[in-house]
């Protein structure tokens, strides 16, 4: 597989588009800037390879309905944050560790191994106890939930594409 | 066999990095590889050809059943999983 080549200037733009994100949304970005920048350029040759910014430190399918759940940002990103603070791949991480109270470790992988994966369930995911006039969704990043006939194209909270939600009820 | 690359060294047995191109905890793991001065082999698994991805895989999960990297392997026994600085200083030293 060829390696992609990322311009500079392509991902300066794109490292303030996440920092940008990341401060509306209220996460934190690596302070070491090299090692984001790397990641940053990580999830850019990544959209180039396979189509989508899928995580730079897990391998990716190369199909989109298999890695929808490490498509940065990813849907283990906040647990591990709570847990670690960190993500997995250490672009996103808790304020403590921004202000430098803390320092980043090695983060276990969360997303279960090949064998024990599940695909991304178009059936309510729980047992349903009320009846609903329309379905609702949830956003598997960051758990927005909406009740419309198929979920938004984009998370209006975390910008992900509509692909990231799963039926909640 | 997966080709990997060789990197010539301090001989302290069999060292083996399977790692991603794209990941900053692979990047520190091969510098402390680089730092140590330990004969090593690794290879990008993310730059291989999808045959042999499904091969390197395999044999990942083999030392380290999640699949994630780095994962590094000593002597086709000892398993470091991540970028675990002290383990792999005390490991190597």
């Amino acid at each position: 597989m060829n390696d992609s080549v990322i311009g500079k200037e392509e991902l300066v733009k794109r490292c303030e588009e996440v920092a940008r994100d990341a401060v509306q949304g209220g996460y934190f970005l690596n302070p070491d800037t090299d090692f984001t920048k790397n990641l940053v350029r990580g999830l850019m040759v990544n959209e180039q390879r396979y189509g989508y910014p899928a995580c730079p430190c897990r391998i990716a399918s190369g199909k989109r309905e298999q890695d929808l759940d490490i498509i940065c940002p990813c849907d283990y990103r906040d647990t591990d944050l709570e847990e670690f603070g960190a993500c997995y791949c250490a672009l996103y991480v808790s304020g403590e560790i921004t202000r430098g109270e803390k320092t980043v470790g090695p983060i276990p992988e969360r997303r279960p191994p090949r064998s024990m994966r599940k695909t991304v369930s178009k059936a309510p995911s729980g047992n349903v106890p009320l009846t609903v006039s329309l379905p609702v969704w949830r956003c598997r990043v960051c758990g927005y939930l909406c009740a419309r006939e198929s979920p938004p194209l984009v998370c209006p909270i975390c910008k992900v594409a509509q692909d990231r939600f799963e039926r909640f009820l | 066999m997966i080709e990997m690359t060789h990197i010539d060294g301090e001989d302290k047995g069999k060292v083996v990095l399977y790692a991603l191109s794209t990941c900053g905890w692979c990047a520190k793991t091969k510098e402390l590889l680089a730092e140590l001065g330990v004969e090593h082999s690794y290879v990008y698994v993310d730059l291989l050809e999808p045959d042999e991805i499904e091969e390197a895989l395999t044999e990942v999960e083999r030392y380290n059943p999640s699949g994630s990297f780095p994962t590094l392997v000593i002597n086709d026994s000892r398993v470091i999983v991540g970028f675990r600085e002290q383990e792999i200083r005390e490991a190597l030293s």
